[in-house]
């Protein structure tokens, strides 16, 4: 068993909180894993990518070869598309529609979305819209890796178990909104690929 | 037992821990940052009473650790690739002077510059003050290193450097602990003129250090983190230092590689295995990460032996860090054709926080600046730097930690009137207070913009030592009273603030205007936590 994960967004997005989810299911799960981060500079509103990669066997490089990424978890859709190159050719991309415009030149949205529906395997959905209907836009990471976990051979439970752990000190109420968040996106996602 | 997940640069931090360290001394600095926040953050390291101490610089800090080392007790000072330049004197002095208790300078490069402004190996430092380096492949690596280091650094009475980079800083995996080691009791170094470098003993000292060469090579070479891995074809053979090792068996996923591997994680180089790899195999290919130092070893200056390959000869790209595919490449494996990144993507560099003080400050700048031609502010390394990029596009210079202020005083003796230096204010209690000694010392007519946000913005906001400090800095140093500015950067304030760089940008002779403001980031921090405390105290 073994899934190599590029993780996508912007400096805030909350990409990290989505690598530690799948981490600490991962450890429960008695995998390996190595996590390749950004910190310093790019986490100021620059694009910013995790190498998220679990193994039943010890895993050597920290980062992906390009072309080897079973998937790409975005939580923003131009920038999951800048990691491409690491994709399988019959990889998925998982990603926000939403944009996040903090450039003068971003580019037009329905191109970007053609380039996205051009790609054999893809799960699209405006994680923004969904969860701030559940109650708070900052649970849109939790929906995009909802929608990513029929595609990562975990058990759901652990996944579940490990945002009870991790948001469990800052509260109940988050507990609970993420827990619908990454369900949301679960649901939408087996739907899809209906 | 259970394994934690922790980046290279938390279990370097509890490993300090964990091995009887005394104290922790850093500057913040990508990617190093991470190691001493941990301990700073450690309950345990809190209850086990370990100093962690953020410094004006890493100057400061070296020599911190070292007087630590001098009073028996083990430590350790951190700092990234560019930081170890400004420790550079104590560094190669603390060589001569040799070490007390365990000391070990963790030295974070930071190849390909994914936040600094040069990638300089730090190995090169490690050899030119003639010590042993430890460069770990992984995480697990790095933190039985650190116990290891203490060993060594004990055993010769040496300080010993550990050299990471950005790929193992900021990347997790499991880590398992060892068993706590009790600290070291203060105790004074057995001849207590081991530490004064007066000439006489200088020499004897460096004598010293020139005679554990052999020493250290022999650790080197019955060390269990330099391997000789047996291989059936000798057409090559390949030497992997630190974290390339990985990238090499990335590219043997069944791990069935036919060359012979020799793994260094140890410094000096081991002469046996390398001597050995080179006297079986046809040709030597060397993986390094950072600057091409072993290659260039083996090669020498008439490259008249075996054929070296590497990033000399291009069958490793020259700059920029290690990955699967360019040492894919470079053993000589066809790299698939990938997907392309669509045309249409648009680049998003780093940019200022929405509602950060520095853009106001930078707006009345432009604006004090506009009658002048362009080309005149000399500018620091912080977050303000990228007031290089559009829309503010504000400043001509980055250098090092304080050349804004005194490459404005150059520029200023050169005739470049007016000019300006732009600095954040832990950038000026780092290296800026001499440089505006000088200025004010030489009556130089520049204009100092301390960009005042009480903390350390970049590297995730740590404490500054400039905090409340500064107004009376500059006094001591003597900068006129009236020409010490203190202005609030908003919106609101604007013409007002104009008014004031203007009237500073014009007068002849040292000024220093200070915006502050605090940074929107820790803003934001303590209303959360201040949200949290009320929450808290509500519910019960």
């Amino acid at each position: 068993m073994k899934i190599d994960i590029i993780l996508a967004g912007v400096g805030g997005q909350g990409i990290l909180s989505i690598a530690a989810t799948i981490g600490l299911a991962a450890v429960e799960a008695g995998l390996y894993l190595k996590q390749a981060e950004v910190h310093g500079m790019s986490q100021r509103g620059g694009d910013v990518q995790s190498h998220l990669r679990l193994s039943d066997k010890e895993i050597a490089s920290d980062l992906i070869p390009f072309g080897k990424a079973d998937m790409i978890i975005s939580v923003e859709p131009m920038e999951g598309l800048r990691y491409l190159p690491y994709l399988k050719k019959d990889g998925w991309l998982i990603t926000n529609t939403k944009p996040f415009i903090n450039i003068s030149n971003y580019p037009d949205e329905e191109k970007l979305m053609a380039e996205i529906k051009a790609l054999p395997n893809h799960i699209a959905l405006d994680a923004d819209s969904v969860a701030s209907e559940l109650g708070s836009v900052k649970a849109t990471n939790m929906v995009v890796l909802g929608a990513a976990t029929p595609f990562i051979n975990i058990d759901f439970e652990k996944l579940e178990n490990a945002i009870r752990t991790l948001f469990g000190r800052k509260g109940e109420e988050l507990v609970t909104l993420n827990l619908q968040a990454i369900n949301t996106g679960r649901k939408f996602s087996m739907e899809a690929q209906k | 037992m259970q394994k934690l997940l922790l980046l290279g640069d938390e279990a370097i931090a509890q490993a300090g821990i964990d091995a009887g360290m005394s104290g922790i001394y850093a500057y913040p600095g990508t990617p190093s940052t991470e190691i001493t926040e941990y301990v700073r953050a450690s309950k345990e390291a809190r209850e086990k009473g370990i100093v962690a101490s953020w410094c004006a610089n890493e100057k400061t800090a070296a020599e911190t650790a070292l007087g630590m080392s001098y009073a028996g007790r083990r430590t350790m000072t951190c700092m990234k690739h560019v930081g170890l330049n400004v420790a550079a004197d104590a560094f190669i002095n603390s060589s001569i002077t040799g070490a007390n208790g365990g000391i070990i300078f963790l030295v974070a490069d930071d190849p390909s510059m994914h936040s600094s402004q040069n990638e300089q190996d730090s190995r090169f430092y490690g050899k030119f003050a003639m010590i042993p380096i430890l460069e770990p492949s992984n995480q697990q690596e790095a933190y039985d290193m650190v116990h290891y280091g203490f060993d060594l650094s004990e055993k010769f009475r040496i300080p010993v450097m550990i050299r990471i980079t950005t790929r193992l800083a900021h990347s997790r995996a499991g880590v398992v602990r060892k068993p706590s080691r009790e600290q070291n009791k203060v105790g004074l170094p057995q001849n207590l003129r081991q530490f004064v470098l007066l000439p006489a003993i200088a020499r004897k000292q460096y004598k010293m250090l020139v005679d554990l060469q052999p020493k250290f090579l022999q650790e080197s070479e019955q060390s269990a983190l330099n391997v000789y891995y047996e291989g059936e074809d000798k057409s090559m053979g390949i030497i992997a230092c630190g974290l390339a090792y990985n990238y090499l068996m990335e590219n043997f996923p069944e791990r069935d590689i036919k060359y012979p591997v020799v793994k260094v994680s140890q410094y000096p180089l081991p002469e046996n295995h390398i001597r050995r790899l080179y006297e079986e195999c046809d040709s030597i290919l060397v993986l390094e990460d950072g600057y091409p130092i072993v290659e260039e070893m083996l090669k020498g200056f008439l490259n008249l032996g075996k054929p070296i390959k590497g990033r000399l000869d291009g069958t490793i790209a020259r700059t920029g860090e290690l990955n699967p595919n360019n040492v894919g490449a470079g053993l000589g494996f066809v790299q698939e054709e990938t997907l392309g990144i669509p045309s249409l993507l648009a680049p998003r560099p780093p940019s200022l926080c929405k509602g950060c003080p520095h853009i106001d400050s930078f707006l009345a700048l432009n604006e004090a600046l506009d009658k002048y031609a362009r080309g005149r502010v000399f500018s620091d390394i912080g977050c303000y730097t990228l007031s290089a990029l559009p829309p503010y596009e504000s400043i001509n210079t980055c250098v090092d930690m304080g050349a804004s202020i005194t490459m404005a005083k150059g520029a200023a003796d050169a005739g470049l009137v007016p000019a300006v230096a732009v600095l954040g204010d832990s950038t000026f209690t780092h290296s800026g207070i001499t440089g505006l000694l000088d200025a004010v010392n030489d009556k130089s007519n520049i204009t100092v913009i301390i960009l005042d946000n009480a903390t350390t913005g970049m590297t995730g906001g740590q404490p500054s030592s400039a905090l409340d400090k500064i107004e009376d800095i500059c006094k001591g140093l003597g900068v006129e009273e009236e020409h010490i500015r203190v202005v609030k950067p908003l919106r609101k304030h604007h013409e007002e603030n104009l008014q004031i760089f203007k009237e500073e940008i014009e007068y002849n002779g040292v000024s220093v205007i200070i915006p502050r403001r605090e940074c929107i980031q820790t803003l934001n921090k303590r209303m959360r936590e201040k949200f949290k405390e009320k929450a808290k105290a509500a519910g019960k």
